[in-house]
């Protein structure tokens, strides 16, 4: 059964057909062709699929389709501002935040779901908040350094 | 990992609507919440389920309200993140709120929901014990009826509730409580986050000024078929002075008082010591003075 599902998706006014039982992160990657989001898990374990749903960060990988009308996605292809990467993307690539990558998009928009919230966290809020994304190339002090400096380069912009 | 098969999803609007979708439509439904428990039983226990109704699209499932008695009103579609996050619930009840922040990450509190972790009756849910040590109250619709029951009660065994197959739990009722019931929620498990308790207690207690214990409640979690009270426990700690002797006598009861079972987690033997410990724990840091846990940095380090 397909469904009608109107979406702003990146910002863009997007309708398509699915059917209801497609996971949202099947959707995104095999039916819009944003192969940005990754699956790590499947099952809520690892963070690779986070996506933001109505502003908020959830694992896309545990969404149906079929529920999704009328909601507002941002998937990582969607954090750039313009032209330019996120300070938070600039952080990671001068940080050595990736290794093989596979996480990384999963905590690109956590850690961007942390600074909205929190512009100046702690190594422990740091965290805390990345404790549903796993890296099994376990970069995990350069990831959180990433996050730091990201988080300076914000604040400081923000005073320019 | 296995995808979900070709199911109908319905999007009622109102607890009626929703309610008689699944009588008209039969056996092989499912009520959708957050769908943190569905998708995962559909992926990893093959579950099939012919249709889903979403309730999401209910509009009165989703509030937090405070009656004029004082009383406390969760929506059954309140999301654990909203519950951790929520001023109110800091303020009133900070270890709800701290049960709630220990369930999974952040992108699954922000769709897991307190209804759907009630309903599909985890034992080791970890908001159970902090519910039920604050007596809180199941408002269960069907389609024209209402009815209220304990939560204690709700539970009868691991994923059964009460509910018959076309109610829906549509809110967590908690009684007004006076302002210095204090509270404390540990879990005890293998990792810090992402984990699932090998032992849950929560405690809830109010002082007279001689310090005396005039009101307790200490609940469990994952050491039972369903969370459950420590009744003799609380009948020892009631109406005397807190000391470490009573707090650990308490704790040595609700080890004998629970029965948890041996598994792949822990032993049944292990389980029934941490429970002893853990009770112990929660008493104490319930009744102290001067400290009220913020950050989970803290609430962390206070554990052991
Ligand atoms: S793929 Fe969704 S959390 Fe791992
Ligand atoms: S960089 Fe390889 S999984 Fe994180």
């Amino acid at each position: 059964m397909k469904k009608k599902i109107q979406l702003t998706l990146n910002g863009k006014k997007t309708i398509l057909e699915a059917p209801a039982h497609r996971l949202l992160l099947d959707l995104l990657r095999d039916e819009i062709g944003l192969t940005g989001t990754k699956e790590g898990c499947g099952t809520g374990d690892c963070g690779a699929c986070t996506v933001f749903l109505n502003g908020k960060p959830v694992n896309s990988c545990l969404i149906l389709s079929g529920e999704l009308d009328g909601a507002e996605l941002v998937t990582i292809e969607g954090l750039k501002i313009g032209p330019e990467l996120h300070p938070i993307q600039k952080a990671f690539i001068q940080d050595g935040g990736a290794q093989c990558g596979y996480c990384t998009p999963g905590m690109l928009m956590m850690a961007k779901a942390l600074l909205d919230e929190n512009p100046n966290p702690t190594e422990e809020e740091i965290r805390f908040a990345l404790s549903g994304n796993l890296c099994r190339c376990t970069g995990y002090a350069k990831i959180i350094q990433a996050v730091q400096d990201a988080a300076k380069e914000i604040r400081q912009a923000a005073r320019r | 990992m296995k995808r979900t098969e070709p199911l109908e999803i319905y999007q009622p609007t109102s607890v009626n609507e929703a309610c008689r979708i699944i009588k008209q439509s039969g056996p092989g439904g499912h009520f959708l919440a957050g769908g943190t428990d569905l998708i995962i039983a559909i992926k990893e226990k093959g579950w099939v389920p012919r249709y889903v109704v979403d309730l999401k699209r209910i509009p009165s499932l989703s509030e937090i309200l405070t009656n004029s008695d004082g009383s406390l009103v969760l929506g059954a579609l309140t999301t654990m993140r909203e519950i951790e996050i929520s001023p109110l619930i800091r303020d009133r009840y900070p270890f709800l709120a701290q049960s709630a922040a220990e369930v999974g990450s952040i992108q699954i509190r922000h769709r897991a929901t307190i209804g759907g972790n009630m309903a599909n009756a985890t034992p080791s849910a970890d908001v159970a014990p902090a519910l039920i040590a604050l007596d809180a109250k199941a408002k269960i619709s069907g389609e024209n009826s209402e009815r209220i029951v304990a939560l204690e009660k709700f539970f009868v065994g691991p994923g059964k509730t009460l509910m018959k197959p076309d109610e829906i739990l549509t809110a967590l009722i908690i009684p007004p409580h006076p302002a210095t019931l204090r509270g404390e929620y540990i879990k005890f498990s293998p990792r810090e986050m992402m984990d699932l308790a090998y032992v849950g207690v929560a405690v809830a207690l109010a002082m007279d000024e001689r310090k005396k214990v005039k009101h307790v409640r200490i609940a469990l979690g994952a050491v039972a078929p369903i969370p459950m009270r420590a009744r003799k426990a609380e009948a020892i700690v009631l109406d005397q002075i807190l000391s470490e002797e009573i707090a650990e006598q308490a704790g040595g009861e609700a080890a004998k008082e629970c029965s948890p079972i041996s598994d792949v987690r822990s032993s049944a033997d292990y389980r029934r010591e941490m429970v002893r410990v853990n009770t112990k724990r929660a008493l104490l840091n319930a009744a102290s003075e001067h400290w009220r846990p913020t950050s989970w940095v803290e609430r962390r380090d206070r554990r052991y």
